[in-house]
């Protein structure tokens, strides 16, 4: 199934580049929704089975596999919104279309992995089919965007490579000569400790880049703000998700040896640190894109507390981010009604929202309430269990300082959404304004909705698993 | 015969710290594909046609050959002039990038480890800062490129130090993925050279809250 997925949208993604009619382009994006939507299926009832040697679904990889493939039918369905209401030249459009079915691609492939190499590889193909979205617009500041974003990716994921190196040299002792993510597992107890402690030095400083931590968190934060908003949604959730699975696979094989309290104390500082980052940026910036990207440092922050913590922080993590994934979607794609209607990303130039379009200014006021963590949010859930490890594992002032932290972030955040709805915009000339349907904000109250039922009364297929995806870490 | 490769390759690093032109950094950068092929030649143990094609493919024809005439490219169609303005005096260039060899001399030698040969080990290590180095302290964006490529030079005899063996299709996976990288950083130098008036990381600081 797995050769017959990435076939098909390598020939669906050369198709999108030099096909020019716009039927089938649309054609197109429902036939791959629907084969993303068949391969998670198909994963979902066929777990653990190899396929092609290095691609294992694994309880983690579906979970992630069928997030990907929920958020890649708003992403088309805005993407193409984006298209009707921006000029653009036909070569563009295709080459845009063509990159994002590769990033989808390269995402779901990097989830199914099984083998430390493999990552690599289609981690890799995310940066670069990423920055072909995020030089759409083909300005000077995306171009700068763009070059920030390459070339910081690539000196990260030769950091990951460097550890790979080391993880070789780790392995050595335990005589085993591959990096299945399961032989490492079950011989990780034999590992030579010095370099797994390098090892997971570098890789975990690597992916931070594609999971937007500290201390690489800079170019994920100009490439969301510089691609065009459905890109900015991928960039923002699911690819984000990626760097994710890559520390914590790692994490995973860590967690057998004698290193695992050590391991716990880098992921610790790191999360705090993009907690910390998240915050003093949250308080200045007034680029709405901008803002909403360092959310996703935050929550990815708290994230990694709860991996930290362990116990049940460890499912309180997953949870999270699934509806993590769900929640920052929604904000991104209501941004694109905010910039149709205002033609600006300054929290200065956007007031009054509540009166030029009703249904987009509810999007926003209840997106804020979900992904600040407010009750019903399901994100509340998680994030209380994520506090509730913290103090189980006696990280008391950890957990105080965070809250602090959250406080603030809550109160920026806040005092931006709230003079985006109601206070009066300044030069703004309304006399030309487009109403926008409701049915563009449709796609955003199911996210929303969906964050809100997760959270609240879970799937038990969902909460089984997450629990398969933990179960080999301790208790 | 390995020892001599290395220690050139080692030089090598101390004189592209203090080069002043833009076509001796792109000269440096393809001696040391074609030292690369050397070190690798000799370490293949079994010389089966399989490695040798690949091993050719990717120190000869992509490190020394492709990614030298593309800067050359870049260089040309930019007009970018031909010293590399450092932000740093070349004394002082060559004085850290001493220093630097000199601590991985160090570092390597505190690794007690079988498995690991050290002379590899110092120069993988060596090239991975000098590379940085060479990123931080130049104002030229070929520069940042060119920097990056001896990054992946020192990852590359890292490679060789370890000893891995990784499967076939995830070497040429990850080769395939480097050149792309490559090519991509050249093309985004190349366009920046034509949006912005001069070829300089001080226009790329536009970006921020």
């Amino acid at each position: 199934m797995i050769g017959i997925y990435l076939t098909g949208s390598l020939i669906i993604s050369v198709a999108f580049y030099f096909g020019k009619s716009h039927l089938f382009r649309i054609i197109l994006a429902w036939l791959f929704c629907i084969m993303q939507g068949v391969l998670a299926f198909y994963e979902y009832n066929h777990p653990n089975q190899t396929e092609l040697v290095y691609f294992t679904p694994d309880a983690l990889a579906i979970i992630f596999l069928v997030v990907v493939s929920i958020i890649s039918i708003p992403v088309f369905y805005h993407s193409f919104i984006y298209f009707y209401k921006h000029p653009y030249k036909p070569r563009e459009m295709g080459l845009y279309f063509a990159a994002t079915v590769m990033l989808i691609t390269a995402i779901s492939a990097a989830y199914l992995s099984n083998h430390m190499g493999i990552t690599w590889v289609f981690v890799e193909i995310t940066t670069l089919s990423a920055s072909a979205l995020i030089y759409h617009r083909r300005s000077k500041l995306t171009l700068e965007g763009t070059w920030k974003y390459i070339f910081i990716c690539s000196i990260s994921i030769t950091l990951v490579f460097i550890g790979i190196l080391f993880v070789t040299v780790a392995v050595q002792q335990a005589d085993i000569n591959d990096l299945f993510y399961t032989t490492l597992s079950t011989n990780a107890p034999h590992l030579s400790t010095f370099w797994l402690k390098l090892a997971f030095l570098f890789v975990f400083t690597g992916f931070t880049a594609k999971a937007g931590l500290v201390p690489m968190y800079t170019a994920g934060i100009d490439a969301k703000d510089k691609a065009p908003y459905p890109s900015a949604a991928i960039l923002a959730s699911v690819l984000m998700n990626v760097g994710f699975i890559g520390i914590f696979r790692f994490y995973e094989i860590t967690s057998h040896t004698a290193v695992y309290q050590w391991t716990n104390k880098i992921v610790l500082i790191s999360a705090i640190l993009s907690v910390f980052v998240a915050t003093v940026y949250m308080l200045r910036v007034k680029n709405i894109k901008r803002m909403m990207a360092y959310s996703g440092v935050e929550h990815m922050g708290i994230v990694m507390l709860g991996i930290a913590a362990g116990g049940v922080g460890y499912y309180a993590a997953i949870l999270h981010l699934i509806l993590h994934s769900f929640a920052k979607p929604a904000l991104f794609f209501q941004f694109g009604q905010i910039y149709r209607t205002y033609g600006s990303k300054s929290v200065y130039d956007v007031g009054e929202y509540f009166k030029y379009n009703i249904t987009g200014a509810m999007v926003l006021l209840l997106a804020y309430f979900v992904v600040t963590a407010m009750p019903p949010s399901g994100m509340f859930v998680s994030e209380f269990l994520i506090f509730k490890s913290l103090f189980a594992s006696g990280y008391l002032w950890v957990l105080i300082l965070i809250m602090i932290l959250l406080t603030v972030i809550i109160w920026a955040f806040g005092k931006n959404v709230f003079k985006m709805l109601f206070v009066k915009p300044v030069d703004f000339d309304d006399r030309h304004l487009e109403s926008i349907p409701f049915s563009e904000s449709l796609s955003q109250f199911i996210l929303l909705g969906m964050v809100i039922y997760l959270g609240l009364n879970p799937p038990k297929e969902m909460v089984d698993l997450i629990n398969a995806a933990i179960s080999t870490l301790p208790k | 015969m390995i020892n001599l490769l290395l220690i050139t390759f080692t030089i090598s690093l101390i004189y592209i710290s203090m080069a002043n032109r833009m076509m001796t950094y792109i000269r440096i950068i393809a001696f040391q594909g074609v030292l690369l092929f050397g070190v690798a030649f000799v370490e293949l143990i079994e010389i089966n046609l399989a490695n040798l094609i690949f091993v050719l493919l990717e120190t000869i024809v992509i490190k020394a050959i492709a990614i030298p005439l593309f800067l050359k490219y870049i260089l040309d169609r930019n007009r970018i002039t031909r010293e590399a303005e450092p932000y740093v005096s070349n004394f002082v260039s060559v004085v850290v990038v001493t220093l630097i060899i000199l601590g991985s001399f160090f570092l390597a030698n505190a690794i007690t480890d079988t498995n690991v040969r050290k002379i590899f080990f110092i120069v993988a290590l060596s090239a991975l800062f000098t590379g940085l180095y060479i990123i931080i302290t130049r104002r030229k964006i070929v520069t940042h490129v060119m920097g990056f490529l001896i990054i992946e030079n020192g990852v590359f005899v890292l490679s060789l130090a370890v000893g891995s063996e990784m499967p076939m299709l995830v070497n040429i996976g990850i080769l395939l993925d480097i050149f792309v990288s490559v090519i991509l950083l050249g093309i985004f130098a190349d366009k920046i050279g034509d949006v912005f008036e001069e070829q300089d990381v001080e226009q790329l600081r536009n970006l921020k809250d």
